[in-house]
């Protein structure tokens, strides 16, 4: 049995908080972040519902002191999540160990991409964003903003799986001995690019989105950054961390069934969690709640459904949750948003309620959690699927 | 004890003819312009032509340049794929975000942005050869690639998986070039690529193609070289640099003087080629030194072409002329060093050993 990660700082930015607290305040209290769309003029408009950060972006960059429209918004975004993830660990020089920054994104700049896409070549007003189309540009910002120098700095882009890679990377770094201390996670911004791609893939709902109910309607696109702080035992040990719950197991692998559509049973999701569990040495029956990814797109949930029945046998699934109804499906950041909740899960000994479900799907009889529920949590196992048929699995429990 | 890695094939599409393994540099294309594109592998040979008509063409060159590096490796399936790219297939991104905006977000179709998911080369080659197993892409500019060796390593090192299947890709279009060059990151005017480190102008001449290795900790007849060491950093001052090279070489137990050969990613543009002419000039000016941006153009992933020449060095025990920074020569090509960086930013260093 291996030794588990300590995840000693995290930091959240989503549709339903500017802050870890605000995002687990919105969580127990059922309030979503689901809303109609304001920042981006689409005639999808009034056909659509987002998980929306409500903060406009020159009023993120006053507070950043950055200048007005210098940034896209995903660097943005991930500047905050960063930072507060930074000040929870307690970082105060982050030069002083062996530091990366394993980041996340699917969109890029893309949301000033294609705002100004044509403009580039009549007029030079925006040109500051013309390199910032390259998804590893939002990563050097936030390193830049973090003041990380002279070290391991890259970005994983493997879609809906993104963030949950990232953590996993950094995790197998600091076992490796490679780093002594690893900021993960991810950030993605709502932008027309991926409103009119999941709309021609016919997978956005029009209404709230309702996860592993018979009749879901499709996803809700959500905006976040999130952000772990990782450190090796040493620095845990020398900087005499409080340490917030360990990154236990991780799990990649491929369906290799499509592009962009989930097996009908589930096969790479369940050689992710396989994984996983493996990694972590821990049987299916010791985990205490599955986030699961959920989006509410009839694939997406009748496959994992399936993939969960195979992993802990019929009547033996525990309770389980996705979180999407609260912030849309955020993408590449999905499993660094939900890692931080299932750290709160840890630290708080609750689960959350599956917004919106009503009734049960025919395929199968699982039911997920539609309260609030305490009861003791010591491993949580929480799921990331991608197109490209990337399928992710971590295990983040209270133990070591 | 952690394993060795060693590079058992090698498969490349790029702005030379190097599709074919049997050759290495015999035709030499030489650019007078501010881009290059890709030589174009018989891709019928690889891809029904059916399917290929509507593939972006990073899919399609590394479709090619993949099963060229499975083949020679006399594998059919990998534990793991790996890539890395700057910017993906972004001649879809490109193609839709046009859409969105000429047809006001109505009459889309999804192929274009199914494929413009940065994920979709690693995506498609898991699919063509059904491998289940581990499967990311990193997307970090000029360190894509290096990331990607980064993370083989490791999971051959500690045995978790036996053969990888590693590339970088990345595909030059349009509109990223036009944009690009408005900001100087591309030159404006033609360059002799012979003349290309002699042009004295901002930018540089902008390619693409597709570099796909077997890494395995199993060493086979058809074995490259020992992949001994990777490293990357985002920022590294001018000031900083040679002591950066002098202490990652320490680390892997390797002297200046061991190095025969050293792989700079010089591409001609006047603001930033400083970083490699004060090492040619400094720490490794009693160093075998070679460049290949003149042949491989720049793009985020060229690096992938100096991690094939360095195999095919090592392997073939030949340095083309061609590539030739000095005149210094080294009895034996035993270690080679690559060091690339662009823009000042994302550096990396990369430590090949003959085996």
């Amino acid at each position: 049995m291996s030794k588990g990660v300590a995840i000693t700082g995290m930091g959240i930015i989503s549709a339903i908080g500017n802050n870890v607290l605000e995002n687990y305040t919105s969580l127990i209290s059922g309030k979503a972040g689901i809303s109609k769309i304001s920042h981006i003029d689409t005639i999808h408009a009034d056909e659509i519902m987002v998980g929306e950060i409500k903060t406009t972006n020159t009023e993120f960059e006053n507070h950043l002191e950055l200048p007005e429209n210098s940034y896209s918004r995903s660097p943005i975004l991930g500047i905050i999540a960063a930072r507060e993830a930074i000040q929870q660990a307690g970082i105060t020089d982050i030069n002083d160990y062996k530091t990366g920054l394993i980041s996340s994104t699917t969109v890029g700049g893309m949301d000033k991409s294609e705002q100004y896409f044509y403009e580039y070549f009549e007029s030079n007003a925006h040109w500051q964003h013309i390199n910032g189309l390259h998804a590893g540009d939002s990563t050097k910002k936030i390193a830049d903003a973090i003041g990380l120098k002279e070290s391991f700095v890259t970005t994983i882009s493997t879609a809906c799986s993104s963030a949950a890679n990232a953590i996993m990377l950094g995790a197998r770094m600091i076992k490796s001995g490679q780093l002594d201390r690893v900021v993960v996670g991810g950030t993605d911004a709502l932008s027309k690019f991926t409103i009119n791609g999941f709309k021609t893939l016919m997978i956005l709902s029009d209404t709230y989105n309702t996860p592993f109910d018979e009749n879901r309607k499709g996803l809700n696109l959500g905006e976040a950054a999130a952000f772990l702080v990782l450190e090796s035992d040493k620095v845990v040990e020398k900087e005499n961390r409080k340490i917030l719950a360990y990154v236990k197991g991780f799990g990649n692998s491929n369906d290799a069934f499509h592009q962009t559509a989930s097996s009908e049973n589930g096969d790479g999701a369940v050689l992710a969690m396989q994984k996983a569990l493996q990694v972590a040495g821990l049987k299916p029956s010791a985990i205490d709640y599955v986030n699961a990814h959920g989006t509410a797109t009839p694939n997406n949930d009748l496959s994992e459904g399936r993939a969960m029945l195979r992993i802990f046998g019929e009547g033996n699934v525990p309770e389980f949750s996705s979180t999407k109804a609260y912030t849309g499906h955020t993408l590449a950041v999905a499993g660094g948003v939900e890692a931080v909740y299932s750290v709160l899960a840890l630290q708080n000994n609750c689960m959350y309620p599956n917004l919106n479900f009503k009734t049960p799907m025919k395929e199968f009889d699982l039911i997920p959690q539609t309260e609030v529920k305490e009861k003791e949590i010591k491993h949580v196992l929480s799921n990331s699927f991608g197109f490209g048929g990337n399928c992710s699995t971590l295990i983040i429990s209270k133990e070591a | 004890m952690s394993k060795t890695v060693y590079i058992n094939s090698v498969g490349s599409v790029s702005v030379q003819k190097t599709f074919d393994n049997s050759e290495f540099l015999n035709e030499i294309t030489s650019y007078n312009d501010t881009v290059a594109s890709v030589i174009n592998p018989d891709y019928k040979a690889f891809i029904p032509p059916a399917q290929a008509r509507r593939m972006a063409k990073g899919i399609k060159m590394s479709t090619v340049s993949s099963k060229t590096a499975l083949q020679e490796a006399g594998i059919e399936n990998v534990d793991a794929i790996i890539v890395g790219t700057g910017l993906g297939c972004i001649g879809d991104s490109e193609k839709f975000v046009g859409d969105i905006i000429d047809n006001n977000e109505q009459f889309l179709t999804p192929t274009r942005f199914i494929q413009s998911s940065h994920n979709t080369v690693a995506g498609q080659i898991a699919l063509g050869i059904g491998c289940k197993g581990y499967n990311f892409t990193y997307v970090h500019a000029a360190v894509s690639f290096e990331s990607s060796l980064i993370d083989a390593k490791m999971q051959l090192e500690n045995d978790e998986a036996k053969n990888i299947l590693v590339g970088g890709v990345d595909e030059m279009v349009k509109h990223h070039v036009d944009s690009h060059r408005l900001i100087g990151h591309i030159k404006s005017k033609p360059v002799d690529a012979s003349k290309l480190l002699a042009s004295k102008t901002k930018g540089s001449v902008m390619g693409e193609g597709s570099h796909f290795f077997v890494l395995s900790n199993k060493k086979q007849d058809s074995t490259y070289a020992e992949l001994v060491a990777v490293e990357c950093y985002n920022t590294i001052s001018q000031e900083n640099l040679p002591k950066k090279i002098t202490s990652f070489l320490e680390e892997n137990q390797t002297s200046m003087k061991a190095i025969d050969l050293v792989i700079l990613g010089n591409n001609g543009d006047v603001d930033f080629d400083q970083y490699y002419t004060d090492l040619s000039k400094g720490i490794f000016r009693e160093t075998p030194q070679a460049y290949y941006k003149h042949l491989s153009a720049e793009f985020d992933t060229a690096s992938g072409f100096a991690f094939w020449l360095g195999a095919k060095i090592l392997k073939t025990q030949n340095i083309p002329e061609v590539v030739k920074l000095n005149q210094l020569k080294a009895s034996n090509t035993r270690t080679i060093l690559i060091y690339n960086q662009y823009r000042g930013e994302n550096h990396s260093l990369v430590l090949l050993r003959k085996c």
